[in-house]
């Protein structure tokens, strides 16, 4: 199994020459394995996919983690939503009162955009998720939701006996230094757990994360506490503020790992780098 | 390996900045958290009991009605809560460790999250003293 990370920049992207190295694209990654493939995500990350090469098949899977507009902004200039052979199964997190259809037609109608989703010449078909796992050809997803504002869900990809965990946007424990002393408490943990890859939110510095509290991100330091706890053997960390320059987030990597002590990989996500699992 | 859902969770967060008692328990009424106030009614602090079952802590902190008569565990607004999955509330007095009788009022609510599954209770505890 491979994964590609075609956008690995939070909240909105960025096109400065100071964010070229890590890129400023908005979160879509996608798993690979052999012919079969899933996108997951669909900020601005997914117009970098090459849909004409890889994607012959009719019908393509992509799932969101929620509904934020980092998440979902590239869906509207997405490909093959445009060609009617194609059938889009879009799979969400359910667990609101309205509607996924509902809640993605805010975005994808005027005055936003000017095609409405009914107009949409794909077959397209959208799936709300709530707790639970299925299978998308050799891939088993399992989804769960986690501590981050409105309905959103992390999920687990796992394809033979590897398996890949993606919480791109996610506050395992809000205003504390460290997560809670017990696994049965901390968010996302089941998801987590052993995986063989975890790409996880890491938008602030520890100093940061002070200011934020509650604003549904992590510090370096509390994704690499989450990845050791959940015992994952390698950490992708991902969701790069747009605020930060290559530079300065580079800077902020190396203080964190001269501070800390981890017996797994961790690097800083890269825009276009493929990680096999 | 088992983990709680994310609205018991944030039920947990939420209990833990706050300066009230607060109990959390699981569909089987086992208390499977109390916050530092709370800790202080029960005597005991969460990370020397860990979850305790409904017969432990239902009877610990010796409730009692108008009368002094002793209530039993399913009188308590959570444990009712627990029974009927709908808010439960009730004055009545409580024996603190001091030995003295304070009347306190409690408030439980069912945790429903985002999945629609019956996820467990928290009840918050007012000392009416206070609030008086």
């Amino acid at each position: 199994m491979k994964v590609k990370l075609h956008g690995t920049r939070g909240a909105y992207p960025t096109s400065t020459l100071n964010n070229q190295t890590y890129g400023g694209n908005t979160p879509c990654i996608e798993i690979i394995n052999g012919e079969e493939r899933i996108i997951v995500d669909a900020g601005t990350g997914i117009l970098g996919i090459d849909f004409d090469t890889f994607y012959k098949s009719d019908r393509i899977d992509i799932l969101l983690t929620h509904l934020h507009m980092d998440h979902i902004q590239g869906l509207a200039f997405c490909k093959p939503l445009f060609n009617p052979n194609k059938e889009i199964h879009i799979w969400g997190p359910g667990g609101s009162p309205e509607s996924l259809q509902s809640r993605l037609n805010r975005f994808l109608s005027p005055p936003l955009f000017p095609i409405p989703l009914r107009d949409i010449p794909c077959n397209l078909i959208i799936e709300e998720l709530p707790n639970t796992s299925f299978t998308l050809g050799n891939f088993l997803i399992t989804s769960e939701f986690i501590s981050h504002p409105g309905p959103t869900v992390g999920f687990r990809i796992q394809c033979g006996s590897k398996s890949v965990t993606y919480m791109p946007d996610h506050e395992p424990v809000i205003g504390k230094a460290h997560l809670f002393p017990e696994n049965d408490w901390v968010s996302g943990f089941r998801l987590a757990y052993q995986s063989d890859l975890l790409i996880h939110d890491s938008q602030y510095s520890k100093k940061e994360y002070i200011n934020k509290v509650g604003w549904g991100h992590s510090s370096l330091d509390i994704a690499a506490e989450f990845c050791s706890r959940t015992e994952a053997k390698h950490l992708v960390l991902f969701h790069h503020d747009p605020a930060h320059s290559d530079e300065e987030r580079t800077q902020m990597f190396e203080n964190f790992m001269r501070k800390s002590n981890y017996n797994f990989p961790i690097e800083l996500a890269v825009q276009g780098h493929e990680i096999e699992v | 390996m088992s983990a709680y859902e994310i609205e018991i969770i944030l039920s947990r967060q939420l209990a833990d900045s706050l300066t009230v008692p607060v109990f959390i328990v699981n569909p089987e009424g086992t208390l499977i958290f109390y916050n530092e106030p709370a800790e202080e009614i029960l005597g005991k602090k969460f990370e020397n009991t860990g979850p305790m079952p409904v017969d432990d802590w239902g009877t610990s902190f010796f409730p009692q009605d108008e009368d002094g008569r002793d209530l039993a565990p399913e009188e308590l607004p959570l444990v009712q809560t627990i029974k009927n999955k709908v808010p439960a509330h009730k004055s009545f007095w409580i024996k603190s460790l001091n030995g003295k009788y304070t009347k306190i009022s409690v408030t439980s609510i069912p945790i429903i999250g985002r999945s629609k599954k019956f996820s467990g209770a928290m009840a918050i505890f007012w000392d009416n003293d206070f609030i008086g």
